[in-house]
């Protein structure tokens, strides 16, 4: 069967830094991904390239069997109409409210667009008293819900969610993976995570790869991250300082 | 090689990579200039996002623009009274103010606050909204940048600069008739009178034509500058000073060619 999405040897460089060096990657329609990594090893350029938003220097991305790299105006506006994306920080629009944020990709009369983002609103847990409000008056927490919100909104095929728990606490953390699970499987969506957090990724994983140095060091179930017999994926599933991964702490 | 000549030689290598850089701007600038000008004229249009930065840019410019230019046209025909005294030609203040602030302080002096008030603002918007993420944002949510941020503010500066320019004139003659009727006790019909007779149609419609290239610079550099910011805070408050900066420049230079184009044959 052909995958969702498949990378094949694709590279990219900015100046003279490689980030990404010839990624491998495929995800299968509805599989929830997750892409474990250290900060700076090119998960968010890589999504970034899937998405149209980076061209990667070489290689191909297809989606669907279809190949996205180099895709241009309406071809790449329908491309990337395919996706929803939680952006780390939210990336929600600070000078409009809350259900205008929601239902900002939907069509149709603004009463139909509120009903919409009120439903959605739902969806993850917020009741129709936030939809008025600002994302600057909702907490860290409530403005990852409205993100979420906004990204499945217009029912998109794919969903991204960039380090969906960063800046979130424990149990809020906890409270965004599972609904993160819960959307995944009954949207049906296929899924690609970028995260280090471990808790995200054993509970919204169907499958892990681990992203080291440009490359995609290890792929498997997610039961399989604990016995992986992989240095790379032990050190980091354990948080180890010592190991094949070293800390860049100077920079050359 | 002799010292003199390796001198040289680094002082070649660092003019070229000055002139280099300075080329690539002017072409990264054009490239995205031509991209805009390539969206706004295709749907779709978002009327709600240009009526507000009309109200941003206009409405809210008008009290600083037009104490300025207050100020600016009393000062001008007191300077000219004091000048014009020397030969005899006190009464020239009315002809050379209006001339002088409907030809060059009006827009100039109107375009350069505005540059400051709202390159900046833009700027910073569009800087925060990208480094925050919000600019990816828009693309994942089936909207294009250019048409939703960057054309609405450029069409809004384009059209609202004009008419900022037209109430500029006016204070501005207005500033310099209080104070020659007030101080230098000119009689206010004779004033307005010769006001009237030397204001040309060519004045006006240059003024307009400054006013609109004004405000076509001052959105390009806010929306340039913002859009490719990068490196945080630090990124933001770079690419707003910028913005200013080279919207300052840039108004300078237009006006010194439309100046040369239509008055100077």
């Amino acid at each position: 069967m052909t995958p969702k999405i498949r990378l094949r040897d694709v590279h990219k460089r900015f100046g003279a830094k490689v980030v990404l060096d010839g990624v491998d990657l495929d995800i299968a329609t509805g599989e929830s991904m997750v892409i474990i990594g250290g900060s700076g090893t090119g998960k968010s350029v890589m999504i970034k390239c899937i998405l149209g938003l980076l061209r990667p220097d070489s290689g191909s991305i297809q989606v669907d069997g279809a190949e996205v790299v180099g895709l241009k105006g309406r071809a790449l506006a329908a491309h990337q109409a395919r996706f929803g994306m939680l952006f780390q920080g939210g990336a929600l629009f600070d000078s409009l409210s809350v259900w205008r944020n929601v239902s900002f990709a939907l069509d149709g009369s603004a009463a139909d667009r509120r009903a919409a983002a009120v439903d959605t609103l739902a969806r993850v847990g917020l009741g129709a008293d936030v939809a008025d409000l600002r994302p600057s008056e909702l907490s860290g927490g409530m403005q990852k819900r409205v993100a979420l919100a906004r990204a499945i909104a217009s029912k998109p095929e794919i969903l991204f969610f960039d380090e969906p728990t960063t800046g979130l606490d424990p149990i809020m953390a906890d409270v965004i993976n599972d609904l993160i699970r819960t959307l995944v499987t009954d949207l049906k969506i296929t899924a690609l995570t970028i995260t280090h957090d471990m808790a995200s990724v054993r509970k919204i994983a169907d499958s892990v790869a681990m992203l080291y140095q440009g490359r995609i060091v290890w792929h498997g179930p997610r039961d399989g991250i604990d016995s992986a017999g992989n240095p790379f994926v032990d050190q980091f599933v354990h948080g180890r300082a010592e190991g094949p991964i070293k800390m860049q702490l100077k920079r050359l | 090689m002799t010292a003199f000549a390796t001198t040289l030689f680094h002082a070649l290598i660092a003019l070229g990579s000055v002139v280099i850089g300075l080329f690539a701007s002017v072409g990264r600038l054009t490239r995205f200039a031509l991209v805009v000008l390539g969206r706004i004229v295709r749907p779709p249009w978002y009327p709600a996002q240009l009526v507000e930065q009309m109200l941003k840019i206009g409405w809210f410019s008008l009290p600083v623009v037009g104490l300025t230019a207050v100020f600016t046209g009393s000062a001008l025909a007191q300077q000219i009274y004091i000048g014009g005294s020397r030969f005899n030609a006190a009464s020239t203040v009315p002809a050379v103010t209006v001339i002088g602030i409907v030809r060059e302080l009006g827009p100039v002096l109107g375009g350069l606050m505005v540059a400051g008030r709202v390159a900046s603002a833009m700027a910073a918007e569009l800087g925060t909204m990208r480094v925050t993420e919000q600019i990816d944002a828009l693309t994942t949510l089936r909207t294009d940048p250019f048409q939703y941020l960057v054309g609405p503010r450029i069409v809004a500066a384009v059209l609202v600069m004009p008419l900022l320019v037209l109430v500029s004139n006016a204070l501005g003659v207005m500033g310099g008739f209080l104070l020659a009727t007030g101080r230098l006790h000119f009689n206010a019909a004779a004033y307005l009178n010769t006001t009237a007779q030397y204001l040309k149609w060519d004045d006006i419609s240059s003024s307009m034509v400054k006013a609109a290239v004004f405000g076509f610079f001052i959105a390009l550099m806010g929306c340039y500058h913002g859009y490719h910011s990068s490196g945080g805070a630090a990124g933001v408050g770079r690419a707003t000073t910028n913005a200013v900066v080279s919207a300052f420049i840039l108004i300078l230079m237009a006006n010194l060619v439309i100046t040369v184009i239509v008055f100077g044959s």
